[in-house]
């Protein structure tokens, strides 16, 4: 391939990148410490107890560490795959100051209690307005990228962005339309379950666009660049990308089973749950096959190790999933610890995972250097992550169907068998293996906090890694 | 439930608008080549070398990447599928 006068802005990413490890601590620790305030109560203090700091820790993993780890692979795969530097350095970097911006206020608001009070979207209207304005500046600057390449081919990788990005806008300012009334309060647009309905609407799209398909982007790439070898089937990528996109929608009702929603509104959440098996079944396989023949990498690579595990847990948990919204199911799962579980092998074994195996890829090549400092401490994050995920889940799996199971348990003459508090007492010691699972994955972070830092002191920033034409594209 | 007059027909609009854009990449071309471009990923060459490290024992990616530096001068663009599949 024969280089260019121009160069990546691999500056962006680089920050992007080294927010997503930081912010990926913080978003985890106070996951560790809402963890720990369920086994100790005594713990709850103040303004920083259980129900405001719960918020805080799905805004900080979803949208700071995710959120980051998503501009950063995106930036970077938009310019390798379109051949082009960046549309706009200066829209690229208000993406991110704005972004950092957004997630402080996030810090500061969520635990003053300044919330709009619908789950994954508390933020308040005016950081509503400023994550409209950085959306539609990313949107910019990633379509913008598209339309300045210099092959024919889109690469799948950046379908899957370009929808998670499209997707996201559409949701955002749908479910977040509200009334304000002062400047840190306002109301909903809708009412009653009307509200509940675009919520969940928003909520598992979000799920679907923001957790799914963009995380799906970042594999497309840095699993066959990783392992060196093309996807299994790219052929099957593509379907997998329309299949995804044209079928997601509608699976949203599946959280409100058994409510006010209408009965039939819930049978085509439950039925599109079930139809998402397929494509998303197929992507994984698509991912996990992308090795066929050279397993042996998985011996002694540990980024491919954590690429191809969360691969497992994304197809574990898109398994999960469409079972749990079949109806009788749900009346079991719905409101114990096993939702909970089900939502961290997806959020800690699929896009954690996929986004250390990514960031992992990338540090190196953003500070100069051949790999990380240390390998070996790859692969020691890569276990403690791993044994955290299963003590984490395991531990759900069985105080979320011990409490269903409680709920629902009735004597011969009608009246429960046991009361609520019962059940918070039988589920104590699965929340202190739960505590022990999050505490190790946070562990693994700072691990890889340690190897970044010792990665950048001996690496330099590289502002300089040339445009490569493209070797062979078809007119 | 009068907000599923909104959500419906904006998912309705949606799948159109969809529907748009998968016509626009069919007729674009995009889907004309489904292996090629899994390999062509593989060209782009994004690793740093040690500035130590003998560039000719670099097997691999590296020396498919010495060799379509040859094919990229080639006028017939057509020409060079890049690896056997």
């Amino acid at each position: 391939m024969l280089e260019t006068q121009s160069t990546y802005n691999y500056k962006v990413v680089r920050q992007f990148a080294v927010m997503t490890v930081v912010w990926g601590i913080v978003g985890m620790l106070v996951g560790v410490i809402i963890a720990a305030q369920l086994v100790w109560p005594e713990l709850n203090l103040g303004w920083l107890h259980f129900g405001r700091l719960r918020p805080l820790h799905t805004n900080a993993v979803i949208f700071a560490f995710g959120g980051c780890a998503l501009f950063a692979t995106s930036y970077y795969v938009v310019q390798r795959t379109c051949h082009t530097r960046i549309f706009s350095d200066a829209l690229a970097a208000f993406t991110f100051w704005g972004w950092q911006l957004i997630i402080v206020l996030a810090a500061l608001t969520l635990p003053l209690g300044i919330t709009s009070g619908k789950e994954y979207a508390e933020l308040e209207w005016p950081i509503d307005i400023l994550i409209t304005l950085v959306w539609v500046a990313y949107a910019i600057v990633f379509f913008g990228t598209i339309a300045k390449r210099k092959v024919t081919h889109i690469y799948v990788a950046n379908w899957f962005y370009g929808g998670f990005i499209l997707a996201v806008a559409l949701l955002h300012v749908v479910n977040s339309a509200a009334i304000p009334v002062t400047l840190t309060k306002s109301y909903s647009a809708y009412a009653g379950v009307q509200d509940a309905m675009v919520q969940w609407w928003y909520g598992h799209n979000a799920v679907g666009f923001f957790l799914t398909a963009g995380f799906l982007g970042m594999m497309y790439y840095f699993v066959p660049k990783q392992a060196e070898r093309p996807v299994y089937s790219y052929r099957l990528s593509v379907v997998h990308f329309w299949a995804l996109i044209f079928t997601y929608m509608w699976a949203g009702p599946h959280h409100l089973h058994y409510t006010a929603l209408p009965d039939w509104t819930q049978s085509v959440g439950m039925l599109f749950s079930l139809i998402l098996l397929a494509p998303s079944w197929g992507g994984m396989i698509n991912g996990v096959m992308t090795l066929s023949g050279a397993w042996h990498k998985l011996r002694d690579d540990p980024i491919l190790k954590f690429l191809i595990t969360s691969l497992s847990f994304y197809g574990m948990s898109t398994f999960e999933g469409p079972m749990m919204a079949i109806k009788t199911v749900n009346a079991l799962s719905h409101y114990t610890d096993w939702t909970v579980g089900h939502v961290h092998s997806g959020a800690l074994g699929w896009v954690a995972m996929v986004s250390i195996g990514s960031i992992y890829y990338l540090l190196p090549r953003l500070f100069g250097k051949s790999e990380m400092f240390s390998v070996r401490l790859i692969t020691v994050h890569f276990w403690v992550a791993t044994v955290g995920v299963v003590l984490y889940i395991a531990s759900m799996w069985i105080s979320g169907v011990m409490q269903g199971l409680m709920w629902r348990a009735v004597n011969a003459d009608g009246t429960l068998t046991y009361s609520f508090v019962e059940s918070v007492k039988a589920s104590y010691p699965f929340w202190g293996i739960r505590f022990l699972g999050g505490l190790l994955f946070l562990v693994g972070m700072l691990i890889m906090a340690y190897n970044m830092v010792k990665t950048i002191a001996g690496g330099r920033a590289v502002n300089d890694a040339r445009v490569l034409l493209p070797a062979a594209h078809h007119a | 439930m009068e907000t599923l007059y909104l959500l419906i027909p904006l998912s309705v609009v949606l799948v159109f608008l969809i529907g748009i854009a998968f016509w626009w990449s069919l007729r674009n071309g995009q889907f004309d080549d489904l292996e090629g471009p899994g390999y062509r990923l593989l060209m782009d060459d994004d690793r740093i070398r040690p500035p130590t490290a003998d560039e000719s024992a670099d097997a691999g990616v590296g020396s498919t990447v010495d060799d379509l530096q040859v094919d990229s001068a080639e006028p017939t663009p057509r020409a060079t599928k890049p690896l056997d599949t």
